[in-house]
Formats: C-alpha cells, structure tokens, sequence
C-alpha cells in the first residue's frame, strides 16, 4: 500500500523533441491517495499506457520523477518497486495449474508452502476459482485466465500498486459487468490502491473514485464521475464522457454576451475574458429540451434505441443533437429547442472559461 | 472475395503430377515389385514372397545398420536441440544484429549437401585439414579415416555445423512470437531467468520444437550425400548409415531383391516415427 | 433482391454449429446477426457469402438456387473484426482493388474511390499506407473498399469491435447512414445488443446455433417472441422472476411487490421480465410501483447509473439515467414501470404480445 505522487512527468520516445507532438507525455503530475480506486481514461494514443508503464517502472520517464509513499522510486524495476500488473491480454503459465499460477509470486519470492496455501486458498476464493485450482491453466476461459492473472496481483501482501491495463479487453460483454463488479468488490475488501488504464467510460467511472481524463499527453480534467458528465472542464472531456458526447457549438461573445445563430445564449460559467481565437457552446443532448420558442432547429433524423430516442438536428449555428425518453413523441419538420442553463458552459480555446 | 475466376492455373500444375509420378509413384512400385521377387536380370522374375523381408529384418549387417542409425540421429538430436535454443535465446532481438544474425544463421543450410561433405573431408585431413592438423599438433591422435571414433566425432561436428541453424531460426521465430506482456508479468511476478525460459519461453516454443525436432529426425535419419562424401561409410561399415548400407546392398552388391525389401522397411520406419511425432502434436493441440 | 436460408444446417462431425435454419433478407435492408461469441453467427456469414458449404439446406439469391456456388462468381463483400488492409498499397490503391481486378477504367475507379473516401472521410488520407492510419481509419478503409464495388451482399462480421469506445460509437452512428440509398443487402454480426439497436433495421436473435427470433429490431427488442431472445436482446442482463397472477393483483414469488398488470393475462404462475431501464431511481410511466433493494454496487456510464441491487433472493439490476452513486450494502429505493413488463408463460413464451 502506498500513495503515489508524479512530479512534472514528461515522456517521448524521441531522442530530440522539435515541438508539442513529439512528446507522448507533458508536464503530468498527479497525487494518488493510499488505498484509492482511480482511472487514467482517454482515446488511444493519448499516452495513458505510457503514463502506466513509467508509474510500473517498465518505463524510465524523459523528465520527472515517481514517488511511493515519498520515496523516489523513478530509477527502480517493477520488482524493486513492488507492484503488480495485469495486462490487456491474460498472462498466464499455461503448463501451469490454476494453483501453481496463483502460486508463482510467492514461490518467486520464497514463502513457505504452508503460507503460500492459505494465501492462495484465499485469494481462489475471494475470485471463485476454487474449483478449477487443479485444472491447468491454458483449459480455461478468457475471463478465466484473467481472473488468474489478477490472481497472481492480489496474492501478495506487499503490493504497492495495483495497475490494470484495459484488463476486459477480452472478456465477453456479457461477462464484463460481472468482472467490473468482482473488481470494484475486490477493492473495497483489499484497500489497495489501483489505478485503472481504459478507452472505456464506464469502466473507468464505475471503478475509480477519481478519474484521470488524458488526451494528446496532458490530463484536461481529474475528477468524479459527477463532476466529469456534469461539468465538463475542457471540450474533449464534454465530447469523450457521455454517449452520445457534448454538443460542442461555435458561438461569438461580445461585451460578455453569448451569441450562437443569432441567437442569446444564458450560460452556467460566467464570461470574465474573451480574448479566444476560438470560442464554444458545450450543451449535452440530455440537457436540451423542446419548446414553442428558443432556437429554430430542422430534424433531420431520428433513432429510437428501444430506450432513448436520438435527433439529430439542424440550425443556422450548427448540427445539435439531442437525447430523449424513448416514449417522448417528436415533433416532425421544423421546431424549437432551448439548452438548460445550469449545464450550459462556454469553452474559449476548449478550456473552460471561468 | 474479389478474385475472378480462372481456371487457368491447373495447367500449370500437370508438370508436377507427371514429374511426381515418374519420380515417386513409379520407382516406388518398382520397388514393391522387386522385394517380392528374385530377378536374373533380362526381366525374368522367380516370386518370393516374404523372403526378402524375413531376410533383412533377421540379418546382423541390418540390426547393426539401424543401431548406428538411431544413434547418429539421437545423438545430433540432443545436441542440435538444446543448441539451438540456447543461441536462438542469445540472439538479438531488434536493431542492425537482427539481420547480420539471420544472414550467418543461414548460411550453412545454403550450402549444397556434397559441397558440406567435401568442405569437412578437406578440412579435416589429418595432413593438410585446418582442422586435422590443429587436433594432431596440440596433441590428439586424430585421424577420421582410420579411426572409427574419430569418423563418428566428424560426422556429427559436420551435421551439427550444417543443421543447427534450422533449429536456431525455428526457435528464434518462436521466441519473437510471445508477447512483451508476458516477460512483464514474470518480472513483475519475480521469475528468476530460468524460470522464466521454463514457463513461458519453452512453452511458448513447444509447437515449433516439435516441428523443428521431426524435421531434424526425418533428415538425419535419411542421411547419405554428406556422410558419403566425408567418410563413404568408413572406415570399415562404422559410419554406413541405413541409406549408406542400402545402396551399398543395391549397386554395389546387385542385392536387387533384399535392398528393395529393406527400402521398404526403412520407408515404413521413417512413416511410423513421423505418424507418432504427427499424433502427439495433435494431441497436445487437443488439449490446449 | 433477395437472400433465403431454406433449411441451412452446418455439422462438424458430430457437433451442430448451425441448427436447421430458415431465413429470408429482403432487398435494401441492413439486418443484424446478434448473439454471444460462438452463437454461430460467422459461420452463418461464411455459408451466406459461399466461403462455407452448409451440410444440407440451399441458398437462394435472386430466386435462384446459389447453394454451392463459389464465392468469387457471387457478388458480395465481407469485412471483419480485423482491420484487413493490403499493406503495401495506399489507402487509394486499397479501396481501389477490387475495382482494378474486374477492369474497371481509370477515370471511372477514381471518381467512384473519392466518392466513397468522402463518405467514409477518408479524403485526406488517400496517398498514406494502412500502417500510419488509427485503427478506425484502418477500419473505415476495409469499409470503403466494400462499398466501392456494387455488392448485392454486404457482409460485416464484427467490424467495431476492435475499436476504441468512442469511435465504436461514432462509427456506429455513420452506418446506417452510408447504406441508406444502396442496393444491396446487409448483413451485420454483433454482440452487443446496443448495436443492434442502434443500427436498426431487422434483427436476428442468435443463441447456441439456433435464430431464435427474426423481425424488426424494435420489434425484437419491444416484443420477444419468447424468454431466450428477449435474454439475448438484454445489455444489461434482462431481470427476471417469477409472479403469481390471481385477480387483477400480480405478486413476486415473496409477497415483497404487488401490482396490477397492464395488460389482460389469465390467472397463473408467470415468469416476469424487466429491462434495466424499466428500474429506475425516479418514477417513470404513469404505472409504477415501489421495490426495496439492498445495493450491490453502482456502476456508471458516463451518462447513466446501473445499480446491481438483491431484493430476497433475487438479483437484479436497474439502469437510471444521470450518475446515481450508491453505497455498496446501502438500502435504497426503486421504481419499476409496470408498463413495460414482459410475462411469459410456462413455456417461455409471451403472453402480452400486443
């Protein structure tokens, strides 16, 4: 168990670096309390399995400096700096039993047999592998084998951090849910700090307490999952979280007033500065409703999901798109639409205006 | 999906059914024909049934043959083996070595086999070899042509520089096949060096070993050209290999009749031992 | 145009991969193939395009026998959950192949190659190799290079799911979309069922070998024929308990909820099934009816909250639509629309169907 602090954590594979692109990592620095649940979320090639690999030790970062428990590990190996990894694809000892698997770290690490039982008896309960303890390993199911890998993270007492790298990748969607809980669950029992690598939204929000959002190297926004579908601090963020994503609309503002097609929009942020080269509307689809008057919008199309019905409309400012109650009728042709102002936020550059 | 049709391509195989025809189809039967029968030449054939076989599979010189076979390929079998993964895992993995490597790697399998035989007979001359002549100044009685433990030394240095590196660029194929992730977790799980080759990189390389293994068996076992060149069976029949003997047998005893039948055993041997190697492959598959 | 399974089956050796199966695509339709991995749904594909001979039953194309006819003198396109792309070609010279091998002109292939790189927003990219393009770009590229040429067949095996989250969805949006003025058929393999819905179109419920239901997708989704495909159109899983209807009361097995049912059903034992989104921490419909649930856990979305909750013995899961944290153990409070309840009888079949 230990807190993990990133000091000014920069990274490229390049040997040189001209500008802002050849970095995979830029100025990243990040608290992450003992025993937390958090999640590096973003597209891929934002740099989130780089930030893993360097907080794991497989990689020494370009700039910066890694800290447990205030101790500055950067120089250190993943063994040195005891941690556990689970990996995209299960990692497995496939002449191996489910025991043996379970068993490796610590027979690496010469525990007793007697001890080495009662841990992995343990741990095969804890993840409902009891019963296949004697099969070998290589005969199991791909969430199976995951399980173990996960296993083998969990067996040892004198984790660090605990690091998963998208680790449902593999997992049948229908399994999924059941791992996702298994591993929350897991969290609460064993109050180890973790830290969660995914594309996946709700992976990330169901797990982590706190969510790193990343995107071209830098993290746009750390926060709850509330915070982070409820107010959005950069476009990405808005447009990433939520499906489907933000409305993100161009808009001019002039004497601190919002103008989007002609039309005054009231926004939740208030506007101190406006000296953008780019400024935008972020509204998300649930937020819009429609009215008799407000913005004159055309529907172009409509899809019905079987809960939800999805318009994609039209208006002088830009295409919007709005998300409604599978049993709301929608008015056909030409209507009206008006944004909710308590989650309508005015974004100069894609950051944020406040 | 897109492919349009054209039957064209089947006329260009003809070639090799005629060719396989005449080369193996063919000569096989003449074969059969032959171990069943006693011939004067002049195409006159006397039946003999089972003779033959009874024969062969009852004489000494066959028995002594197959025991020197079996222990040629054993013998270059745990030796190329283990050599081979040993240098496939000392082999770099990425950069300018990758393909100085692979080019010196291939080398020898390039060479044609009588050339191989040639290349060691000269090199290793008692007189004039490089070799021979090293051995004998630093003090080894050592001479190939007379002394049979030193034709066996030959042979088998000669197979092993020639044929390792098949196993080395199998190995090494099957190494760069296993994903990074796993020398990850075993070094995040603390696996020493040896326990990492045992349960992962050897596991990992089981289909390509086996491959490599049969391959090496079948082309050990039917080994004649190098051999031949290097010590032509001798000295005396300690290096006559089974394929040695054979055509010793054949063309240089006109033993049509018995070399036809032991023709055939060998081939049945060869058959057995890859329909075993074939069904433990499978099976292993079956299971995993 | 049309395609017909007339009694397809598929043996290998002793084990059925395709149960005697009838099936008939209508002409400018896109239907989706959806069920678990190993339902059958590839090998279903194989045998429509002719990459795979079904062990008895015949095909028809057009009103024509086609059952054994080679796939190359078929007019059809297949793309796969790989990203298969020629390497050594450029994006234009891929989606330009099949065009090329049945000599089509060149001022023709290239006015039909930049039409179909626009609507798949490839434009930009058609002098770069398929190894400097993201995995969507790689994917829309497989895309293009089935649309280019006019298939009757169109045949997509898969496609998004080896693709990051958020571009699944944007993709998924855009396919509907590009097959609308197309003459062809379309056929479409998932295993997500959200995928289906948001394609549209019909939907072929799959489990274990056998089409358990054919229909329009909402239709599929709203009215199951029965038990299986209403579970196989369920993400997350279909809740599902059993009720005893006497009068005009309906209770759950425990006496923990009664109400009155909708819809007129005789006196009996029933299997109810719930959707998720039909439990919700606010009320919905005009019908609802309490229950008491101990949480689980809750799972987020980035715009919607699954809580796993046990009511007795019964486990069950509820989707809402905002982020709802709950505590793991807490008790809390649900709302279920009585409205939207499905009642099989039985034999799992549907009783309130229309």
């Amino acid at each position: 168990m230990a807190k993990v602090t990133l000091k000014n954590l920069s990274h490229s594979y390049l040997e040189k670096q001209n500008n802002n692109a050849d970095w995979a990592l830029r100025d990243i620095s990040i608290d992450w309390k003992d025993s937390g649940a958090y999640a590096l979320l973003g597209p891929s090639g934002c740099g989130k399995t780089t930030l893993l690999n360097i907080v794991s030790g497989l990689l020494k970062p370009t700039k910066g400096n890694v800290l447990f428990d205030d101790k500055d590990v950067t120089t250190l190996n993943p063994v040195e700096r005891d941690i556990a990894q689970i990996f995209q694809f299960p990692v497995i000892y496939d002449t191996m039993s489910v025991y043996d698997n379970l068993a490796f770290p610590l027979k690496n690490r010469g525990l007793s047999d007697g001890e080495i039982a009662s841990k992995v008896k343990e741990i095969a309960e804890m993840l409902e592998l009891t019963s296949t303890l004697k099969n070998r390993a290589s005969g199991l199911t791909a969430d199976g084998k995951q399980k173990i890998s996960l296993g083998r993270g969990l067996v040892r007492s004198d984790v660090n951090v605990i690091m998963f790298d998208e680790p449902l990748t593999v997992i049948d969607p229908h399994l999924k849910w059941v791992l996702r809980s298994k591993l929350k669950e897991l969290h609460q029992k064993i109050n180890r700090t973790m830290i969660y690598v995914t594309h996946d939204q709700t992976e990330a929000l169901t797990f982590a307490d706190q969510v790193v959002v990343m995107h071209e190297g830098q993290i746009v926004q750390t926060g709850t999952p509330v915070e982070l579908f409820e107010k959005p601090k950069h476009t990405f963020v808005g447009h990433f979280i939520g499906s489907p994503g933000m409305n993100i609309l161009p808009c001019e503002i002039k004497n601190g007033e919002v103008n989007f097609g002609g039309q005054k929009i009231s926004s939740h942020n208030a506007i101190k500065k406006s000296n953008f080269s780019k400024t935008q509307i972020g509204i998300r689809p649930e937020f819009i409703n429609f009215s008799k008057e407000g913005i004159p919008v055309k529907i172009k199309r409509v899809s019905n999901t079987g809960r939800h019905k999805i318009i994609d409309t039209e208006c002088t400012g830009g295409n919007i798109k709005i998300l409604s109650n599978a049993s709301t009728e929608i008015p056909s042709g030409s209507t009206h639409v008006t944004f909710n102002k308590k989650f309508t936020y005015i974004y100069g550059d894609n950051w944020i205006i406040e | 999906m897109n492919k349009t049709i054209n039957q064209k391509a089947w006329l260009f195989v003809i070639p090799v059914f005629v060719l396989v025809a005449f080369n193996a189809a063919i000569p096989l039967m003449t074969v059969v024909n032959y171990s069943f029968q006693e011939t004067f030449g002049n195409n006159v054939f006397a039946w003999e049934g089972t003779r033959w076989f009874k024969q062969i599979l009852l004489s000494e010189r066959f028995h002594a043959a197959l025991g020197r076979q079996i222990a040629f390929t054993f013998i270059i079998l745990l030796i190329q083996i283990p050599l081979g993964i040993g240098i496939a895992l000392t082999m770099p993995k990425k950069g300018w070595g990758v393909p100085v490597c692979l080019i010196l790697m291939s080398m020898p399998l390039l060479i044609p086999w009588n050339v191989v035989g040639a290349m060691w007979n000269i090199f290793a001359l008692p007189d004039i070899g490089f070799l021979g002549y090293t051995l004998n100044a630093i003090g080894f009685d050592y001479n190939f042509t007379q002394q049979p433990g030193d034709a066996w030394f030959t042979t088998i240095l000669m197979d092993v520089w020639h044929w390792t590196s098949l196993v080395v660029l199998l190995s090494y194929a099957g190494l760069n096949s296993i994903q990074p992730a796993y020398y990850q977790a075993a070094e995040i799980d603390g696996a020493s060096r040896w326990a990492i080759f045992r349960y992962i990189e050897l596991p990992k390389m089981k289909k390509v070993l086996t491959l490599a293994i049969l391959l090496r068996f079948m082309d050990s076992f039917m080994i004649y050209t190098e051999p031949f060149v290097l010590t032509g069976g001798g000295p005396g029949n300690t290096t006559a290999f089974l394929s040695i003997d054979l055509v010793k047998m054949a063309l240089g005893q006109f033993d049509l009749g018995p070399a036809a039948a032991m023709s055939l055993i060998y081939f049945f041997i060869v058959l057995l031992v890859c329909w075993v190697f074939y069904n433990l492959m499978m099976k292993n598959e079956a299971r995993s | 145009m049309s395609l017909e399974l007339k009694n397809i089956e598929k043996k290998i050796g002793i084990d059925t991969h395709i149960y005697p199966t009838n099936l008939k695509l209508e002409k400018n339709t896109i239907n989706v193939l959806l069920g678990s991995t190993l339902a059958g749904k590839t090998t279903l594909m194989q045998i429509m395009a002719g990459l795979d001979k079904p062990t008895s039953g015949q095909i028809w194309f057009n009103q024509k026998n086609v059952t054994g006819k080679k796939v190359q003198s078929r007019n059809c396109s297949m793309v796969y959950q790989q990203f298969i792309n020629y390497p050594n070609y450029t994006v234009f010279e891929n989606i330009a192949s099949p065009l090329m091998i049945t000599g089509v002109k060149t001022d023709e292939i290239k006015q039909r190659v930049g039409k179909v790189a626009e609507l798949l927003k490839l434009s930009a990219m058609l002098n770069k190799k398929p190894d400097e393009l993201s995995g969507g770009q790689q994917q829309r590229t497989a895309l293009a290079r089935a649309l280019v040429k006019d298939s009757d067949l169109i045949l997509l095996d898969e496609p998004l799911a080896n693709l990051d989250f958020k571009l699944r969805e944007e993709l998924r949006e855009e396919l509907p979309k590009l097959f609308e003025d197309r003459d062809c058929i379309v056929v479409y393999a998932t295993t997500e069922p959200s995928d289906a819905l948001m394609i549209g179109g019909n939907t072929a419920t799959l489990l274990e070998g056998k089409v358990i239901q054919y229909g329009k997708t909402l239709e599929v989704y709203n009215k199951p024929d029965n038990l299986t495909s209403a579970k196989v159109f369920s993400d997350p899983p279909m809740n599902i308990a059993e009720v005893k209807k006497s009068g005009d009361i309906c209770k759950l097995k425990d006496n923990s909820v009664q109400w009155k049912p909708s819809t007129k059903i005789k006196d009996g034992i029933y299997k109810i099934g719930i959707r998720p989104h039909n439990i919700t921490t606010y009320k919905e419909g005009n019908n609802s009816v309490e229950i008491n649930g101990k949480v689980q856990i809750s799972e987020l979305s980035g715009s919607e909250s699954l809580i796993h909750f046990t009511n007795g013995n019964l486990n069950w899961v509820s989707l809402s639509n905002g982020i709802q944290q709950k505590n793991v153990g807490e008790n809390t409070k649900l709302y279920m629309n009585t409205d939207e309840f499905l009642y099989f009888d039985q034999n799992n079949r549907l009783v309130n169907n229309g």
